[in-house]
């Protein structure tokens, strides 16, 4: 049932729509579509990003390794290499603490009236995509360096997901109650 | 229904609504939760509008066509969204410069929208080059305990956090 839910395009486009609505409401409800809360981060400041991010990788992780036990949800883990992951992660992060944003919380930017996010960064993650399209024939060999493909951190420790699942959520739940604890 | 209106809600609150959110995406869409590929498909779409030729014959357009999908509704629906929540709150206002921003470096806007026009760039070739951004890595893909997710995140952090106190404190900070 679900897989036919999965193929019907149209549906899906507006189930797309609707969930983007969600994550709209919950950034701009976050306070994470402002810059001053996305520099508050980086500069280590204000921890309202992390603990967005973090709470739901708590609560997604448990949810999405529980429907896959029960054969209703498959995971989509995304490739990776040392020449992808490491130099385009480095990348991303010079223009994350210029830009302020990134692409979801633009998105919810633009949505809140923010000017900035529309009339440079929006149109600025435009030109930087085309220009990865163009290049992206030539850095084949950059990217396929140090390949680790799709793999994920169960299957990298060759264990069951739940021994790094309740380990990992109990560190990030203490890490939260440190971050309380000292007043950010 | 008031709650609605609030102007700030919890991280923790905004989180688990994100983690819910996301079983969802996976469960009736089959999708992750991504915000990055949306915009090399419009990309895309305006190379085509503005040479008048398609650009289905390069080898990253092969990979992500030029057109309409389930992520890029879902980018627009970020857009509306945030405006539904903006406007119920009363939180709804055109802004040119950022306050953080404007009591650092003042009130000039060409300084900010060169910033944010660099940045842009150089953010958007960084998702593209690492294949994703901070919500397809950042949250979709760490919540699927991803290798390249993890590496790729905190990455995105380490390099954001330095890059941010050499703009804000100068090299020595």
């Amino acid at each position: 049932m679900l897989k036919t839910l999965h193929s019907q395009k149209k549906i899906q486009l507006i189930f797309g729509l609707l969930m983007g609505i969600i994550f709209g409401f919950l950034l701009q409800k976050g306070g994470v579509a402002k810059y001053d809360v996305i520099l508050g981060q980086l500069l280590l400041k204000d921890f309202t990003v992390i603990k967005i991010m973090l709470s739901a990788v708590v609560v997604g992780t448990i949810g999405i390794y529980l429907m896959k036990g029960m054969a209703i949800a498959e995971l989509h883990p995304k490739p990776g290499s040392f020449g992808m992951t490491v130099i385009g992660g480095l990348i991303f992060g010079i223009g994350f603490a210029l830009l302020g944003y990134c692409p979801g919380t633009i998105s919810a930017a633009i949505g809140q009236g923010n000017l900035d996010a529309l009339l440079g960064g929006f149109i600025g993650i435009l030109v930087g995509s085309g220009i990865f399209a163009h290049l992206y024939p030539r850095l084949d060999k950059v990217l396929q360096k140090g390949w680790f493909g799709e793999i994920t951190l169960p299957e990298l420790f060759k264990v069951n997901p739940w021994i790094v699942i309740v380990p990992l959520c109990l560190f990030i739940i203490i890490f939260f109650y440190v971050l309380e604890s000292i007043g950010l | 229904m008031e709650f609605l209106t609030l102007k700030v809600w919890s991280p923790y609150l905004v989180g688990v609504g994100i983690g819910v959110l996301s079983w969802f995406t996976f469960l009736l869409s089959n999708k992750p939760i991504g915000c990055s590929t949306a915009f090399t498909r419009t990309s895309g779409m305006i190379e085509q509008a503005l040479t008048g030729r398609s650009v289905a014959d390069q080898p990253y357009y092969q990979k992500f066509p030029a057109k309409i999908d389930w992520e890029w509704m879902f980018v627009l629906g970020i857009v509306i969204g945030s405006l539904i929540s903006a406007l119920i709150s009363g939180e709804f206002q055109l802004r040119l410069i950022p306050s953080l921003w404007m009591a650092q470096f003042g009130l000039a806007f060409f300084p900010r929208f060169i910033a944010a026009l660099l940045g842009g760039i150089i953010l958007g070739i960084g998702a593209r080059w690492a294949g994703g951004c901070t919500s397809g890595h950042g949250i979709s893909g760490t919540l699927q305990l991803a290798v390249s997710s993890w590496v790729a995140a905190i990455l995105f952090f380490v390099s954001g956090i330095i890059t941010a106190r050499v703009i804000f404190y100068g090299l020595g900070g």
